[in-house]
């Protein structure tokens, strides 16, 4: 049964140095807020784990707390490159970063793989490109009925899946929809799982399209309000193109991003209620 | 007198290459915005597809990302990512993908990954794959839509991202890509298309006021021009019309400082 404790508590049992961290959802639910508990409480040498590494990540590995990146696609959307990334992978600032870099269905694959309890999953990808060359994690495999040529993934299996999502209930069953991402494969995948929600409700109201994680596949919950932000959670919040706009200029300088970082990330309260959200509608 | 950017030239002439009822998987950027202005203007039953795993989506303004609410607000259905790779896109139910580059060269392969010879310490770090590798391999055709200059188009991309054509004729087949490939790329100074039999890319069309010579100048490679060049029509009036409207509606779809300087943005004007 997940227990549902604050952020800092979910974050302290769940995240320790050295361990690979999945931090999934796919433009929507992003977990912004655990992504700066785990910069505040000073974890190093993580592997990060994320399909599209945006500004969370930017924001992690500028801090610092980054060995090792396996992505698929890193920057930030609609808008251009992710600036604190480019700067580890082009001057080792502040420290070098290994890559271990897939296609999106390469990743979405790899953590099939692991929710499924396999080694590897299988793809029909990566032909003829020069990743398979460039990376780990590829390699050539031979269907043994029809004999074509395909591509095996090795699965990924974190130490923790970090994600967020609308509602969880007393019990800790977490109830999360819109975009739903490749979250539901990230928590199964990994060993350990924090789920920040928007709300706890008393009953989980069926909801079409909806994931539903059931409470004993979830570590911990913890209830943090616009925890998504500048990404956001359909029925609470929406997305903050403006604020992804900004980071483009917040981050391309080290010092106004370490700035940014004491100000809004150090200085914060990790339970701070004043995070810009407002609903959007009735959730569904 | 009707005055247009090389910019909306090539946003109008990419949404043209949309059919009406065609299934289209987008990208971000430029080719989500001809997406859309085809869907207001000629193609009302384009089916948009996102990788966020939004089926049928029918965004009112054009979105900043690939996973803005309003994408699975008004999808015809939502699926999980690993759902929209392997069931939908991989077994090659959609019709069209649109894709741009940072670098692609004379057989349209595509680099996102890396700018530099070396992969370790590249001179610039671009983004990466993201969906495009199996879009490019599995989609029944594939559009590319990029701006044209000398950087762009290399003669050897620096890293192969996503597959064209190759080394040229059969490339493909050996590698046992499903897909009909890029033989359609779009730029802002015209189209070009890969030739039936050898694969490479072949200049086809070109827009008023851009010359042959322009073409080649802003190509790193000898440029191949087809006896029947097509003068391309400019935008017409409803065209601009519905994308500056689509383009208004928008918050933002690309911050101010990644526009092209306005020196640079090349100024067409007819009659």
């Amino acid at each position: 049964m997940a227990e549902i404790v604050t952020l800092a508590e979910a974050i302290a049992a769940t995240v320790r140095d050295g361990d690979a961290v999945a931090m999934e959802g796919f433009t929507h639910l992003i977990p912004h807020a655990a992504g700066h508990e785990v910069i505040r409480q000073g974890r190093r040498d993580l592997t990060l784990i994320r399909m599209t590494p945006d500004i969370v990540y930017d924001q992690l590995i500028g801090a610092g707390c980054a060995r090792k990146l396996v992505f698929s696609w890193a920057g930030n959307p609609g808008v251009g490159s992710l600036h604190r990334f480019r700067d580890a992978v082009e001057h080792n600032w502040p420290g070098p970063l290994e890559l271990e870099e897939h296609s999106h269905a390469g990743m979405a694959n790899r953590f099939v793989a692991g929710a499924s309890g396999l080694p590897f999953a299988i793809l029909r990808g990566y032909r003829g490109t020069s990743l398979p060359a460039n990376t780990t994690g590829v390699a050539d495999i031979v269907c043994p009925f029809t004999g074509e040529k395909l591509t095996a993934v090795s699965a990924l299996r974190p130490d923790a899946a970090i994600v967020h999502a609308q509602q969880a209930d007393r019990r800790g069953n977490v109830q999360y929809w819109g975009i739903t991402g490749v979250q539901k494969e990230a928590v199964l995948a990994s060993a350990r799982s924090v789920v920040t929600v928007e709300e706890i409700v008393e009953e989980l109201e069926p909801c079409p399209g909806a994931v539903v994680l059931p409470s004993w596949t979830v570590g911990f919950v913890a209830v943090v309000p616009g925890g998504a932000h500048p990404s956001y959670a359909l029925g609470y919040s929406v997305r903050d193109n403006d604020f992804y706009l900004a980071w483009d200029e917040i981050s391309r300088d080290r010092q106004k991003f370490l700035d940014w970082l004491d100000e809004h990330v150090y200085g914060a309260d990790p339970q701070a209620a004043d995070r810009p959200r407002s609903r959007t509608g009735a959730p569904c | 007198m009707l005055t247009y950017t090389s910019d909306e030239m090539m946003t109008v002439v990419a949404a043209r290459s949309l059919r009406n009822g065609m299934t289209c998987f987008v990208g971000i950027g430029r080719p989500s915005e001809a997406a859309n202005l085809a869907r207001v203007t000629h193609a009302p039953d384009l089916v948009l597809i996102y990788e966020s795993g939004t089926i049928g989506a029918k965004p009112g303004a054009v979105p900043l990302s690939i996973g803005d609410g309003i994408l699975a607000e008004t999808a015809d259905s939502v699926v999980s990512v690993p759902e929209i790779f392997n069931y939908w896109l991989q077994p090659g139910r959609i019709d069209v993908g649109f894709l741009g580059a940072a670098q692609l060269d004379k057989f349209a392969n595509i680099n996102t990954t890396v700018i530099g010879p070396g992969y370790a310490d590249p001179r610039v770090r671009l983004p990466g794959a993201g969906g495009a590798p199996e879009i490019a391999a599995a989609c029944k055709e594939v559009i590319v839509v990029v701006r044209q200059s000398q950087r762009t188009f290399a003669d050897r991309v620096d890293f192969v991202t996503s597959v064209g054509f190759g080394d040229g004729a059969g490339s493909r087949q050996r590698l046992g890509l499903p897909g009909g490939g890029p033989r359609l790329v779009i730029t802002d100074l015209g189209v070009l298309r890969a030739d039936p039999d050898t694969e490479q890319l072949v200049l086809a069309g070109i827009y008023p006021g851009v010359s042959v010579a322009q073409v080649q100048d802003n190509t790193g490679w000898d440029l191949l021009v087809s006896p029947d060049l097509d003068d391309v029509p400019p935008p017409s009036q409803a065209e601009l019309s519905a994308l500056r409207a689509l383009l208004s509606r928008a918050p933002a779809t690309v911050p101010a400082q990644a526009r092209q300087p306005a020196s640079a943005v090349r100024q067409t004007a007819v009659r």
